[in-house]
């Protein structure tokens, strides 16, 4: 028994010629390719696709997780306090944090002398986003330069991470550092 | 005699040249085309450096055709266990060669007469004058269909020897279709030898360079439209390209009837692909579309229908004729390209009807009705 489908195609006998179904199918890709071509030769991009990595796309959504950006006090100096907690969240250890103390500054004493992400490691969950609880990372939309010829040039530093795309606070208002260090009872 | 051999031994080399040159500029051509007709940008990163500086000619990707043959040259060259290693590696040879062979019978100029073209050629070469074509053959058509068919073979080798069921499959559709397509092919062009009144190509190129009812030029495309799609259809089918890739197609079958072929033996699988691209666009340029001829012009300048002559020395004429094949093969690759590149894929049930139940009665009834007409009109 022959079976009958509920969605089969209806060829008229314009369809079932075929041969004008292939010149209007010609017509549509080569009006295409006439129109790609005049922008390409009067020297504008005739295409949708975008230059990688030398092009940054501008149609990134705003909740993209792109690259990592650490945010900074008013006076420059980094905010995170070195709490590990973004190191501890992340599911694919990405981060590595050595502290440092100053003990100058006494409300956060605690500042990374080096903050390392390994973005040939890093899945871009946002965990240490999240995890964070000074505000201290962040994941803007963009993602510059992230390809690399050879793993260890995929790690990102604390100075990259501060001044690739300078980020402060300004939600959250800091005590000036005091010049008499406060007492800290044991 | 010592003149006829340097002479033709400039043709030999002027026909490799272009097979090669253009066949390579082809692969270039369909990635860009492809890519400009899916609004993508396409291959762009491949590069010249001038030595010790960090000057880079891109050209627009022009050179990633160079970076295939260096990479097709220096990979391994990996053999599967076959019993058959005679058939194994001289299948690639048996595509690849048939598809050069017949280009020499393809006229790409005029007549060319080096004496004229040079006064200082003139003692050596005196008034001899060439056809500018490698091989001067009254079978000139038939030698086209057999090469053809001497290309089945090797793909069909391929398919036998590669000791795989996916080759198997593929060489055997491969030759089904090869087959069934010749046939249609044949026919048509049979009508146009009924048209032409012979199976020379370099008589047919003449034939073409007159004039029908005075201003249309009389090309192939005119007089036989429906042999040209035909020819064209079939063509399309032998060269196993998309919409008829069904040999090799990669959804289903890998990569067909050449799976287990490595570096340049596959390298000459492909190459013999856009080789015959150049081919076909040639013999579609030569039987149909005028061949080096441009509307009006003869061996001695343009000849308009208003009755005025325009002389044109010896050399702008063959130049011009050069030119003008070039171009137009050029013109009909990028069609056939073009094609590729916007067609889906026949389902190989429709691919045999289309062959067997439509373009072979039409192909037929187009000669009948061609000698139909030679009789009544002579
Ligand atoms: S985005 Fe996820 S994986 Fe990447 S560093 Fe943050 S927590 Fe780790
Ligand atoms: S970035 Fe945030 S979570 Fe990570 S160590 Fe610094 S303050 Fe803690």
């Amino acid at each position: 028994m022959k079976k009958e489908y509920w969605n089969k195609p209806a060829l008229g006998l314009r369809e079932r010629l075929y041969l004008l179904e292939v010149i209007r199918g010609l017509c549509i890709t080569g009006g295409v390719f006439l129109g790609n071509m005049w922008k390409w030769l009067t020297f504008r991009k005739g295409a949708l696709t975008a230059y990688y990595p030398e092009e940054i796309r501008s149609d990134y959504s705003p909740a993209n997780r792109g690259r990592h950006v650490l945010t900074r006090r008013e006076n420059g100096g980094v905010q995170c306090v070195s709490c590990n907690m973004c190191a501890t969240v992340c599911p694919a250890y990405a981060i590595e944090i050595l502290s440092a103390a100053d003990f100058d500054d006494p409300c956060h004493p605690k500042s990374p002398e080096r903050f390392e992400i390994d973005y040939s490691r890093c899945i871009f969950c946002g965990f240490c986003v999240e995890a964070c609880p000074e505000d201290a990372i962040r994941m803007v939309k963009e993602v510059p330069d992230f390809p690399g010829f050879d793993r260890d040039a995929m790690w990102a530093g604390r100075d990259l991470l501060m001044n690739w795309r300078p980020t402060g606070d300004p939600a959250k208002q800091y005590p000036a550092a005091s010049p008499s260090p406060v007492e800290v009872q044991p | 005699m010592i003149q006829d051999l340097v002479v033709y031994l400039l043709f030999m080399g002027y026909a490799i040249g272009f097979m090669l040159g253009l066949a390579t500029l082809f692969t270039w051509v369909e990635r860009k085309q492809s890519a400009v007709m899916a609004d993508r940008i396409g291959a762009n990163r491949c590069y010249l450096r001038l030595p010790f500086t960090n000057v880079r000619f891109v050209a627009w990707g022009l050179f990633h055709g160079i970076a295939d043959g260096a990479k097709m040259l220096l990979k391994e060259n990996f053999t599967p266990k076959t019993y058959d290693r005679l058939c194994y590696n001289l299948a690639p040879w048996l595509a690849a060669v048939p598809v050069l062979l017949v280009f020499a019978v393809v006229p790409f100029g005029g007549t060319l007469a080096p004496g004229r073209l040079l006064p200082q050629l003139h003692p050596f070469f005196g008034e001899r004058s060439y056809a500018m074509q490698v091989a001067h053959m009254d079978a000139g058509i038939l030698v086209v269909l057999s090469f053809s068919g001497i290309g089945i073979l090797g793909t069909m080798l391929a398919g036998w020897s590669s000791n795989n069921k996916f080759s198997l499959l593929g060489a055997a559709r491969a030759a089904s279709q090869m087959i069934s397509y010749e046939v249609a092919m044949g026919l048509a062009l049979i009508s146009l030898v009924a048209t032409y009144g012979t199976l020379d190509l370099g008589a047919m190129v003449r034939w073409q360079s007159g004039t029908l009812f005075g201003v249309l030029p009389a090309w192939g495309i005119f007089t036989q439209p429906l042999a040209l799609l035909l020819f064209l259809t079939a063509a399309i089918a032998e060269n196993k390209r998309v919409p008829f890739d069904l040999p090799e197609c990669e959804s289903e079958l890998v990569s067909g009837y050449f799976t287990e072929y490595t570096a340049m033996k596959m390298g000459l699988f492909m190459l013999s692909e856009f080789i015959e691209i150049v081919v076909v666009s040639a013999l579609l340029v030569t039987m149909f579309l005028g061949g080096y001829n441009l509307p009006f012009l003869t061996d001695g300048g343009f000849v308009l229908p208003t009755g005025s002559v325009w002389h044109l020395s010896h050399p702008a004429v063959v130049l011009l004729q050069v030119a003008t094949f070039l171009v137009k093969v050029f013109l009909a690759g990028c069609f056939m390209i073009q094609i590729r590149w916007s067609l889906p894929r026949f389902r190989y049930d429709q691919l045999m009807a289309f062959g067997w139940k439509f373009l072979m009665p039409l192909a037929a009834v187009n000669l009948v009705a061609t000698a139909g007409v030679r009789w009544w009109l002579t």
